[in-house]
């Protein structure tokens, strides 16, 4: 069993190698190959599944190590893997997943001539992220981590001839630069405190030095808070994120649903026994989690792009995951089963997304759609399938997670409860508005069809069977998977010998959570409703109040990374280049040029003549003489 | 360092004195007549005699190995093969003693002077008021050459191997260095002859010198029909160094005599005018001589 | 006498030497007086093994004398193949050594 951890990581692995270096005579059968790799990845992920479930709740875990990374004295770096209900989670749903989303690739992607190269690094998004996940060590994880930067750079710019996808790239990756800054600086403080990198040593030992090294652990969670904000594009480091739609669609399915955004969330849950024991870290946690929550909802509220609105309301459920798994042992299992539930209806909204692009020349712009829901039935019903599960419409999938959650944040207790469950639940509302604004805009209303730039007008029209059948997948999940975890607290009681988990003391009961939530609900969809249901939608987009403008513009998160960093940073480099200009190249300069004054007087000597070099080897042969001569009579 | 013996002694004998102070200055001579002598050659010899008058310092300081050696290696065989160089470099390329290198001979003066003074003060320095002599040392091991042997094959015998790696070394390097590699193939004679008379130039041998004349001597051009010398005749080295004797002035005389005579003989009285050039009767004394 | 007398004679002889190659253009004669300076030292040598009443001295000189003839055959094998192919035994033409 141990050998197909390393065979479900191999598995994409080997695909994106054949893929990538296999040249064009793999460009008809690429497709093939990298989908029924990913197929076959899930497939060990599920055998390994189904033998996990056949052994006792206690001693579910699998290890297996490879062979010795770095073994240099006093570091030792392993390779090796450690499957257990959190990795198993993650395994799943990444292959899972990832194999639909490859699946609509198939389809989304026929036209285009580099597919082969789009499945190598689909493939090798896969790998990484599976390694990020089953690596025993953070070493190693630090290697998939780096891994899912990369192949997340190569997707999102994979439309390289388009500048603005080149671009996005470079944002992506320099933005989680920021945060690798982090994880790597955690790690460094790991193996100083503790010695080593591996879960099993480094997590039990951090419990017990909680008192002893308070400061210590408390810098390694502020760190790894870092790295999870990189990855899960929470603020401040959440700007990459609605530029990463630049890439394919699938792509974005696979990096919103599956795979990158959720690195942080497992971090920082496989991290719980630090911030556990550092509860400033683990209060940073929350307050980023529930500042992303309402950042990405408000964001999400003002987009015309699909695409971007939907990349908002990513954040936003990212920033209720990320919240959640900072409230320690009461919200652990929870972010870990929104994030499930919520691959599940935001693959099925991604995919639907891009389905309707593709009925529509690859229009995202959402004022000129309108009316689609007769021409792209299956696209509506899953969309719509999936819309409904992620505001939370009682039943569904995101209606079970996303009330755990706010249950849990009003369980912290206290004034901080209050906050975090008010703020859950004002996003819960925003959610239900932008959502509800996403899908009558779509799919009501009359068409506000516009012709492309080369004046083809739009013929909407469904998808091919490819893309459907994953989207009615997905579907099912987005209906089924919320209710099917949450009869006999099945995920509580799944993942519970990992993360722990402890109930709390809510000050308000169960049913008025569910009650306040449904009356936020009802109020972001009635308020949705009168604006865009009610009236038409202007085909061009309104100046809009402060606020809409605000939001359209991302918040003013790039101007501020603008004036802030890029300005500051000029300014810096500027007076540097002054500096080195004026003060290290004078000293250098005027050095070499003394060097070669100096030196060209000294080169006289050197004139070939053997008579002159005969006199100073007798000059200072006289010179030693009367040295030697000098000592003695001294 | 060998206790100094007990009948350590100040001063030399009073012929050793006598001998050093003439020697000496004669040596003092020869090393500078080597240093200044416009000619390798002569400097070659100078330090010769030099050598030999160490040679003779050697042996009145009881170092007679060493004495007999200096003369047969040093002077037999090293400065033959100096002269054997000299000879082979050029024995005419008499050197200028004008400094080319500016500053050269100033320096030369000061570190030279200065290095000599310090030298002489450093022994001056030295307290050298006794002397052991050889004569104990020699006798220990019953003679010079049996105390030398003695010391050569057991304290300094590791030197000594090494100094016969040396030999051999010197030995393959000088012939490494002076043998030359031919390049291409040899020309035949028919090339040879073959390229003369494509490029016109004196297809036929050389003249041999004395042809025409009765001398035989290298040294001594052939002449030609009209009673000229031809240069070729001659070797080019002897050209170069001008000692080459014309006697065409000779055979141009002696058929003006021939004329004479036979002008008398036949009464006539009106006189010839003298044939052949007065500038080239520079060995009119030596035909002279011929003639009688 | 005393025979330290021999010791300023060698160190004159090593310095008119010294001097020779200092100002002496011919490679044959800058060469003898190498031999010159090197004879000086002998001289010295032979004259210490007489004042400390030992052969050491004596032995060293023997050495220098099998350096020098070593010395010499390499010494004029260079100077001929020298003149062989600049035409000229002179020092200073041979003053490609420089920048």
């Amino acid at each position: 069993m141990e050998t197909l951890i390393g065979l479900l990581v191999a598995a994409p692995l080997l695909g994106a190698g054949v893929l990538l270096t296999g040249g064009k005579r793999l460009d008809r059968v690429g497709h093939w190959i990298g989908t029924l790799l990913a197929l076959l990845s899930f497939v060990f992920g599920a055998v390994l599944f189904t033998n996990m479930l056949g052994k006792d709740a206690d001693a579910r875990t699998l290890n297996s190590h490879l062979f010795t990374w770095v073994p240099v004295d006093g570091f030792q770096a392993d390779v090796g893997f450690q499957l257990d209900q959190l990795s198993m989670t993650f395994v799943l749903l990444i292959t899972g997943v990832g194999t639909l989303i490859h699946i609509y690739s198939i389809g989304y992607m026929a036209h285009d001539e580099r597919r082969r190269r789009f499945f190598g690094y689909l493939n090798l998004f896969l790998a990484a992220m599976l390694l990020l996940v089953v690596a025993d060590n953070y070493f190693l994880l630090y290697a998939g981590w780096e891994g899912v930067g990369l192949a997340s750079y190569l997707l999102i710019g994979f439309w390289q001839h388009k500048p603005s996808a080149a671009t996005a790239a470079k944002k992506a990756f320099i933005v989680n630069r920021v945060g690798d800054i982090g994880l790597s600086v955690a790690i460094m403080l790991m193996f100083t405190t503790f010695g080593s990198f591996a879960f099993n040593q480094v997590l039990p030992q951090a419990q017990q030095a909680s008192t002893t090294q308070h400061a210590t652990i408390t810098g390694i969670g502020f760190m790894l808070l870092l790295a999870a904000c990189g990855k899960s594009a929470q603020v401040p480091l959440q700007s990459w994120l609605g530029d990463a739609m630049e890439g394919p669609t699938p792509v974005s399915a696979l990096i919103h649903a599956a795979t990158m955004v959720t690195a942080g969330v497992y971090l920082i849950t496989r991290s719980g026994a630090i911030f556990n024991a550092a509860p400033d870290a683990q209060t940073a946690v929350v307050t980023v989690g529930a500042v992303t929550l309402l950042f990405g909802a408000i964001v999400g509220c003002a987009k015309d792009d699909i695409k971007k609105a939907l990349a908002g309301s990513t954040m936003s459920q990212i920033g209720y995951m990320i919240m959640a798994a900072g409230l320690g042992p009461i919200g652990y299992v929870f972010a870990i089963m929104h994030l499930v539930t919520h691959g599940f209806f935001k693959a099925g909204l991604f995919l639907g997304a891009g389905s309707v692009m593709h009925g529509m020349n690859d229009e995202v712009d959402m004022r000129r759609y309108g009316g689609l829901r007769k021409y792209m039935p299956v696209t509506f019903v899953t969309f719509g399938l999936g819309y409904l599960a992620i505001i939370g419409f009682p039943g569904l999938s995101g209606f079970f997670s996303k009330d755990k959650i706010i249950e849990a944040a009003f369980a912290k207790g206290g004034t901080e409860g209050w906050i975090l469950g008010g703020a859950a639940l004002l996003g819960a509302a925003i959610t239900a508005f932008y959502m509800t604004r996403v899908m009558l805009m779509t799919f009501f209303g009359e068409k506000r069809w516009q012709p492309d730039a080369e004046g083809h007008e739009p013929h909407p029209h469904e998808s091919p069977s490819s893309m459907t059948i994953p989207m009615i997948i997905l579907a099912f999940g987005s209906v089924f998977a919320g209710a099917f975890f949450s009869i006999n607290d099945r995920f509580l009681k799944w993942l519970e010998p990992v993360t722990g988990h402890s109930e709390g003391d809510s000050p308000v009961s169960a049913g008025t959570v569910t009650g306040a939530t449904m009356v936020c609900l009802v109020v972001g969809v009635g308020i949705a409703w009168l604006i865009y249901g009610r009236r038409p939608v202007p085909a061009v987009a309104p100046r809009g109040s402060l606020a809409t403008r605000a939001a359209r513009r991302d918040l003013y998160q790039d101007d501020f990374n603008h004036v802030v960093l890029v300005r500051g940073g000029e300014h810096l480099t500027r007076s540097l280049v002054y500096l080195d200009h004026s003060l290290v190249d004078g000293v250098v300069n005027g050095t070499a040029a003394s060097v070669g004054g100096l030196s060209g007087r000294l080169r006289k000597l050197q004139n070939g003549y053997v008579r002159s070099y005969a006199v100073s080897m007798l000059g200072g042969t006289a010179v030693l003489v009367a040295a030697t001569l000098l000592m003695r009579a001294v | 360092m060998m206790p100094l013996a007990a009948a350590a002694a100040s001063q030399t004998s009073t012929g050793e004195a006598v001998q050093f102070w003439i020697l000496g200055t004669v040596a003092v001579l020869g090393a500078l007549g080597t240093v200044l002598m416009k000619k390798s050659i002569h400097s070659a010899l100078s330090l010769a005699g030099t050598m030999i008058i160490l040679a003779v310092f050697y042996l009145a300081q009881g170092a007679y190995f060493l004495g007999v050696v200096q003369i047969v290696v040093y002077t037999g065989a090293i400065m033959m093969l100096f002269l054997f160089v000299v000879m082979l470099v050029g024995i005419t390329a008499a050197d200028s003693l004008k400094e080319t290198l500016k500053g050269q001979r100033i320096m030369a003066a000061v570190c030279g002077f200065g290095f000599g003074i310090l030298l002489i003060a450093g022994i001056a320095n030295a307290s050298l008021d006794t002397f052991a002599g050889t004569g104990a040392a020699n006798a220990a091991d019953g003679g010079n050459v049996q105390g030398l042997a003695h010391l050569l094959f057991t304290k300094y015998v590791w030197a000594f191997e090494i100094t016969g790696a040396l030999l051999i070394t010197a030995a393959v390097g000088a012939m490494v260095l002076t043998h030359r590699e031919r390049t291409e193939e040899r020309r035949t004679q028919r090339e040879l002859s073959e390229t003369r008379v494509r490029e016109g130039r004196q297809v036929t041998p050389l003249p041999a010198p004395g042809t025409y004349a009765r001398h035989n001597a290298v040294d001594i051009p052939a002449l030609l029909p009209d009673g000229t010398i031809s240069e070729l005749s001659v070797s080019s080295t002897l050209r170069e160094r001008g000692q080459v004797r014309d006697v065409s002035g000779d055979a141009m005389r002696r058929l003006a005599e021939l004329e004479q005579s036979s002008d008398r003989w036949l009464g006539r009285d009106e006189p010839r005018p003298a044939v052949g050039s007065a500038g080239r009767a520079e060995n009119n004394d030596r035909a002279e001589e011929g003639a009688k | 006498m005393n025979p330290a007398n021999y010791l300023y004679l060698s160190a004159l002889l090593f310095t008119i030497g010294a001097a020779g190659v200092l100002i002496r253009r011919n490679a044959i004669v800058v060469f003898m007086c190498v031999e010159l300076m090197l004879n000086a030292c002998n001289l010295a040598f032979v004259t210490f093994s007489r004042l400390h009443g030992n052969l050491d001295g004596q032995v060293i000189a023997f050495f220098t004398m099998v350096v020098a003839a070593a010395e010499v055959v390499v010494g004029l094998a260079i100077i001929v193949s020298i003149f062989r192919s600049r035409h000229s035994a002179s020092v200073d033409d041979a003053n490609l050594m420089k920048l």
